[in-house]
């Protein structure tokens, strides 16, 4: 199967889709104990990655992913959140065009941003998140992450908690959990729940505490306190109350059940520290998994002819 | 069996001996000559595999996405010798890029290469060191080799583009065999493992 030039969204994905990149990060884990964890897959090829927004894991995640490969990796962040979406876009777009790098590892503040650098650019380009759209990388090794805990991905339930409406990582999970045929649940305040969502086929609860008990994974989301100002939720206390993920609620959890969180988390917030440091947290396998995703994802956009 | 004395006898014994068959009909042939060493000689050699995938030279040729497998290699390969295995030996290239690989895992003390058939038209440097079957072959034409473990059955088949020669084997003895067809040749290996 030839892959797409993009890796845009989980959106525009199949399921065989979805499990050639879980199969293929499977093998690359592999590589990384290797005495020496580098292959020369890659070789003359250069990665851009090009961050309009700050993010450590992410943008370490996909540059040692690359070295792996052998690829060069040139990287391009800025903090600020004033770029100008379209025109500087457009400029910057160009003068990737003009260096000849072969593909884009882009995360901007704008939904959308990725998939108008890919409709302008000849390298292919992978969204490592854009405004409130998607975050397709992180969703792909989430899943990969469940997939290698359990052995298997038929039947798990899966329930995402937390500030769904600005949440990327949740979008991105709940197109390709659905993709995979698996039951899919979220649970927030109301006002950090988007209208229409069960559109997606997800059910919708607000009571944490009556349902905690009944899934195999709960995916933990970050309070992003920088979009609080608009006060979307009475106090970070109350918060912590009602949806912290504290150890009382993880002792209500089904007993093979885990718990994950895209990073970075704030502890005593959503979650609580001994919740995040217990055997139940999945949450440093993820950002292990992480680079091998991405080199699989590498890989399979940069390495084989795309027809 | 002819391989396998081969290899015992052209190493003095089996001290040090490994083997590394490339994914993924080599690994098989490995794992036959492996069993034969038992056999024979009573001494369990260390075994590996290796996906040679990302170490191809031409990935930006290759139309169809390549499916990466998992190389696995859990011992040391340090100061060992390594027998290195595959089915068919051709341009010479997958092997360039399986020593390369090896080498990343280590420094062996030799490297050898055992290959089932030797198809000519090389396009680097290499030779096998133990050789099933020599066989002439115009470039255009296809040596696929099947194997009991992974296809279902021994079988060599040489076929011109597009059409397709079907070769017998049994147990791993080489014949060759001209069938009906002028480009269809019939490859029996049995013992020569």
């Amino acid at each position: 199967m030839n892959p797409k030039k993009d890796l845009l969204g989980i959106e525009d994905l199949t399921s065989k889709e979805i499990s050639q990149y879980l199969d293929q990060a499977d093998k690359f884990l592999e590589v990384l104990e290797r005495p020496i964890p580098i292959v020369p897959a890659l070789r003359g090829k250069t990665i851009l990655t090009l961050f309009f927004e700050p993010s450590t894991r992410t943008q370490i995640s996909f540059s040692i992913a690359a070295k792996r490969l052998s690829a060069d990796v040139v990287s391009f962040a800025t903090a600020t959140s004033s770029v100008k979406k379209g025109e500087t876009l457009l400029d910057t777009a160009r003068n990737i065009e003009a260096m000849k790098v072969d593909g884009v590892v882009v995360r901007h503040p704008a939904s959308g941003a990725a998939k108008f650098l890919a409709d302008r650019l000849e390298a292919f380009v992978i969204n490592a998140g854009d405004g409130t759209h998607e975050h397709p990388t992180q969703a792909l090794l989430d899943i990969m992450t469940m997939r290698r805990y359990f052995g298997h991905l038929k039947d798990l339930s899966i329930l995402i908690v937390g500030d769904i409406t600005h949440s990327r990582v949740a979008r991105s999970n709940i197109f390709g959990l659905k993709a995979l045929g698996l039951n899919v649940a979220i649970c927030a305040p109301v006002t950090l729940i988007p209208i229409g969502i069960e559109k997606l086929g997800v059910e919708v609860f607000y009571n944490l505490d009556d349902i905690i008990g009944s899934f195999d994974v709960v995916m933990v989301l970050r309070i992003q306190l920088e979009r609080q100002e608009v006060g979307l939720f009475p106090s970070v206390r109350e918060y912590r109350n009602l949806y912290g993920l504290t150890m009382e609620r993880m002792k209500k959890m089904k007993p093979r059940s885990v718990i994950m969180h895209p990073g970075p988390i704030n502890r005593g917030l959503e979650i609580d520290p001994e919740v995040a440091d217990s055997p139940k947290s999945l949450i440093l396998e993820q950002v292990k998994n992480g680079v091998a995703m991405r080199m699989a994802i590498l890989f399979i956009h940069a390495g084989g002819k795309i027809e | 069996m002819r391989i396998t004395h081969e290899i015992v006898e052209k190493n003095k014994g089996t001290k040090g001996l490994s083997l590394i068959g490339i994914k993924r009909r080599g690994d098989f042939i490995a794992r036959r000559i492996a069993e034969k060493v038992r056999e024979s000689e009573g001494k369990r050699l260390p075994m590996g595999a290796l996906d040679i995938t990302l170490y191809r030279d031409d990935l930006q040729l290759v139309a169809e996405m390549p499916i990466i497998e998992e190389t696995d290699i859990t011992f040391d390969i340090n100061d060992k010798i390594v027998i290195l295995v595959d089915d068919v030996l051709f341009t010479g290239r997958t092997v360039r890029a399986a020593i390369e690989e090896i080498l990343d895992f280590g420094r062996p003390r030799l490297i050898q290469l055992a290959v089932l058939i030797d198809r000519g038209h090389r396009e680097l440097p290499i030779q096998a060191d133990y050789v099933g079957k020599k066989i002439q072959t115009a470039k255009n034409e296809i040596v696929d080799v099947y194997i009991k473990e992974f296809d279902g059955e021994d079988r060599v088949v040489i076929h011109k583009m597009g059409k397709k020669t079907i070769l017998d084997k049994e147990k791993m003895r080489i014949k060759i065999a001209k069938e009906q067809r002028p480009q269809i040749k019939q490859l029996t290996i049995t013992d020569d493992v």
